[in-house]
Parts: structure tokens; sequence; C-alpha cells
């Protein structure tokens, strides 16, 4: 009947956490992000946030990383960029 | 209508070439003509898995390299009728032969061979692309662990980038009591991850580690449980329909208790 007890307060399977963990590697395996490809998207974010604010190129960051998921129970992959913000432009107004 | 049949698995140390061993041995013994051509060049091991070191005089590279005929490479296994081995060289490295003469070496087998099985090195570089040059088809070995699977799927992507399409999938070194128990992850788990079709599952088998003591492949073993997972992966290489072994049959009280109160646990 022990076991039985342990399911009230169960932690996770290890198996669980290597299929999560997998998948999540995976997605940065496949998707195969070359410092190029990063360059790419970091240069078209540019033009379009350079319509709107005036932006530090030079300190702009953009990384492909993880993080937790909103519910806080799963990891997730995610994009993040770190764009310092020198001043917004009036257009539009 | 001989078919050149790779086992790759990116990781090191998943059983390719006990696989290799194993299939090989499973079709001569299914009367196939089979020739196993080691392309680990530096770190040879299927002859001594196979039993067969002892007999090695001419190796891959000096066929490659013209200093002697295939057939004078060919060791023939004495044990089983049409199972012929060519052997890596063992003090050369991985750039002695390049992908355009594997491909020509493959040609000149299938004239003589039904099935020529290619043991893959571990590792994406130079020995990887002689070894998958001249196959097929490719089998894919994994095992229940992160860092294999990682590994099986990048060996996935190269493979269909080099037009080895539809590969099929060996999940080696299953543990049924600890999958049960939640601690390893399942055939459909990874499945499920990888999305390519299965060909096998080998139970984890202390049985492996005796017949490679011996020289004598698992799949001769008829009390072996490894052994009849090979027999059946060689019947669905020859294109039978054989359902994947049962692994699950041996049910504990444990598992049934769970099983009774409707909690999955597989």
């Amino acid at each position: 009947m022990l076991d039985f007890m342990k399911f009230f307060n169960r932690p996770k399977n290890s198996k669980d956490v290597a299929k999560e963990r997998l998948k999540l590697v995976l997605i940065h395996d496949r998707a195969n992000v070359s410092p190029q490809f990063l360059e790419m998207v970091k240069s078209e974010i540019i033009k379009v946030i350079n319509n709107y604010m005036d932006i530090d190129e030079n300190e702009l960051d953009i990384q492909l990383t993880r993080t937790k998921s909103e519910d806080g129970e799963r990891i997730v992959p995610a994009l993040v960029a770190n764009i310092p913000i020198k001043s917004v432009k009036n257009s539009g107004k | 209508m001989s078919e050149v049949i790779v086992i790759t698995s990116g990781k090191g140390g998943v059983g390719k070439t006990t696989t290799t061993a194993n299939i090989g041995t499973g079709l001569a013994l299914m009367g196939k003509k089979v020739v196993l051509v080691d392309t680990d060049i530096g770190l040879r091991n299927l002859d001594v898995v196979l039993g067969l070191e002892n007999r090695i005089v001419y190796d891959l590279v000096d066929v490659v390299e013209g200093f002697c005929r295939v057939k004078q490479a060919l060791i023939k296994d004495k044990r089983y009728d049409g199972l012929f081995l060519l052997p890596a060289a063992q003090t050369r490295e991985k750039t002695a032969v390049n992908p355009k003469q594997m491909i020509r070496l493959c040609n000149e087998l299938r004239e003589e061979f039904d099935y020529i099985i290619i043991d893959c090195p571990a590792g994406i570089e130079q020995g990887f692309k002689n070894a998958i040059a001249g196959a097929d088809k490719a089998i894919v070995i994994t095992t229940p662990e992160v860092s294999a699977v990682r590994d099986a799927d990048r060996i996935i992507g190269l493979l269909e980038s080099s037009e080895l399409r539809n590969p099929k999938l060996v999940i080696n070194r299953v543990r049924m009591d600890m999958v049960k128990r939640g601690d390893m992850m399942s055939i459909d788990d990874i499945i499920d991850i990888l999305a390519i079709d299965l060909i096998g599952v080998v139970p984890d088998d202390e049985k492996i580690i005796v017949s490679t003591n011996r020289g004598e492949p698992a799949v001769t073993d008829n009390k072996s449980l490894a052994g009849q997972a090979y027999r059946n992966i060689t019947r669905r290489v020859l294109g039978e329909q054989v359902p994947i072994m049962d692994l699950q049959s041996e049910e504990g009280f444990v598992f049934k208790l769970k099983k009774l109160f409707g909690i999955k646990s597989s």
C-alpha cells in the first residue's frame, strides 16, 4: 500500500522530465539557428522598430532561449530581445 | 536485387556494431548472402563482436587503395553460410577513404551479395559520410536516453538531407521495469519525438555481453530475449510483418494494483 500512498504527492516522473527537455533541445537543434539566421532576424527587427523609435543598434541583443511558461509549469522556447531605446519618434500623431 | 543498409546512430556506444552483427548474422541464417562492412576506420570492432579478429589479412582501405581485390579482403564466417566480413583498417584514419570510393565499393559488392550491411562509426564527420554514401536504406539506433535520442534526431536530419529518406528506428536497451516506474522513456515517447517508423525494440539483456565475450551474435541464441528481438528485426528487414515484441507481459503485483485503481503507469 505504500506504493499507493505515493501517488498523492508524487514528483514528476524522470521520464517526463527527459521528454520535456528533449523536446526543447530539439526545437533548438532542428531550427538550426545559426548566427547568420539571428543576424537576419535582428536586422529585420531593427528595420521595423526604427520606424517608431530611435534605438541603440550596437547594444541590441537577440537570443533564442527558453523560459518558464505563464503557468510556470513548463519550460518553453522564447526569443528574447533586449533593445535599448534612445527616444520615441512622434510620427503618426 | 541487393540492398545496401547503413546502421547509424550519431552517438557512440548505443549498439551499432552489435546490431550490425546481429542483423547480418540473422539474414545469413535466413539463407541470404550477406557482407558486413566495418567503416569505423581506426576503431574497428565488428571483427571482435563476430569473433573473426584472428582471420584478418586485408582491410577496407587496402581494397579502396587497390592493394588487393575485394575477394581477398573478405572474411568468410565458417559458422554461418553466406556471412562475410569486410573489416576496417585499424592503423589508418577515416580520411583514408572517401564517399566516391565507398559508392564504387558498394556497387561492386552488390554483384556478389543480397545484403550489404554497413556499420557506421559514431559522429557526423567523414566516417559517417563515407558510411552512408553507397547506402539505399538506413537504420538508426538509439537508446531511451536524452543524449542518444537527441543525436538520433540529428542523424535523421542529416540522412534526409543526403537523400536517404524514411530511415527506420531501433530502440536498444529498453528496460521495461524502468519504463513502468516512469524512469525511462517508453517506445511511444521516443517515436513521438523522432517521428520515424520503428523497425525493432531490443530489451536490455545481459546475454548481449556474454555473446560479445564469446564472439557469437545473440541472434543465434534461442534463449536470449535480445536475440529474439534481433530475429524479429531481421524478418522485418526481409519485408515480413512481425508484431513488436510484447515486453510488458510480466506485470508485477504493484502494476496490477495500479491498473485496478485506474492509474496509468505506462
